[in-house]
């Protein structure tokens, strides 16, 4: 077992270890926290796949902007272990019962798949920043300048939404 | 390493999200689970990019393995808008109801 193969499975159990733990946490705020863990570990494959841009922007987006709006919303509404709403402990093991269903189904479904391909690691340029700012302002520009008016309009409406009437 | 491999870690990320959503009732916590099947949606993208610049066949192709990456961009740019109206929403929802129990929204059932 070489590093590249340990380093993928130490994420790999990371991010699941992670993310279990953040839907089975009490309290909102180590939720946030452990999915802020979840968005590292998942930024490290990104790395590990030499995809760096993505790896920087997840953490810069991900980590850094979004699970801050989260975490202060959290915080503003002072949130905590106490203000959980009552359980349904029947509905849990519904809920996780297919979740469980679901997964076993499609984890056969996939091993039994027999494609000999092979995802390339630590090499390519396909990732690189270069790359990919010609392919983005090249092919992908009108996707680009509309999303800008998306991001106008998701402002706005979060101000009216928000707006105190 | 293989695709399957990536496919399984990617499958079980997102089914722990599904899990989240069915048996949590914080609206905030559901939102972070969508959030989390995003990024098991991401994860899965990239890999696919990085199998195709691994085979040959697609290399005569001028963006053959950006292409995944640059989706993989746009998504997470209408994360963030998303992100924010729905919080907007969810801070709208506390104002009126004082709560964030997702059992409390059954206005619509009568």
């Amino acid at each position: 077992m070489n590093i590249t193969t340990l380093a993928f499975f130490l994420l790999s159990f990371i991010a699941v270890g992670s993310a279990i733990m953040m839907i089975t946490s009490k309290s909102p705020v180590h939720s946030v926290l452990w999915l802020i863990v979840v968005f590292f570990s998942i930024s490290g494959h990104y790395i590990l796949l030499n995809a760096q841009f993505l790896a920087v922007v997840n953490i810069i987006v991900y980590a850094g902007a979004i699970m801050v709006l989260f975490l202060f919303v959290v915080m503003l509404m002072n949130l905590n272990a106490e203000t959980e709403p009552i359980k349904n402990y029947r509905l849990q093991l519904i809920g996780v019962l297919a979740g469980g269903a679901l997964l076993l189904v499609l984890i056969s479904a996939i091993m039994r798949i027999d494609v000999e391909q092979v995802v390339q690691m630590k090499t390519g340029d396909a990732g690189l920043i270069k790359v990919l700012g010609m392919t983005l302002f090249k092919n992908y520009i009108l996707p680009f300048e509309i999303s800008s008016v998306l991001f106008l309009s998701a402002m706005i409406g979060a101000v009216i939404i928000g707006k105190k009437d | 390493m293989d695709i399957q491999v990536y496919i399984a870690l990617s499958l079980t990320l997102f089914t722990i999200g599904i899990v989240g959503v069915l048996v949590r009732r914080n609206a905030i916590i559901i939102f972070m689970c969508v959030e989390l099947m995003l990024n098991a949606v991401n994860l899965l993208l990239v890999a696919f990019s990085k199998m195709h610049a691994a085979s040959p066949a697609v290399k005569a192709l001028p963006t053959y393995a950006s292409d995944a990456q640059i989706f993989v961009f746009f998504i997470m740019v209408v994360a963030a808008a998303e992100v924010s109206v729905g919080l907007a929403i969810i801070v709208m929802m506390y104002r009126n109801i004082h709560s964030v129990d997702v059992n409390f929204l059954n206005r619509l059932k009568n």
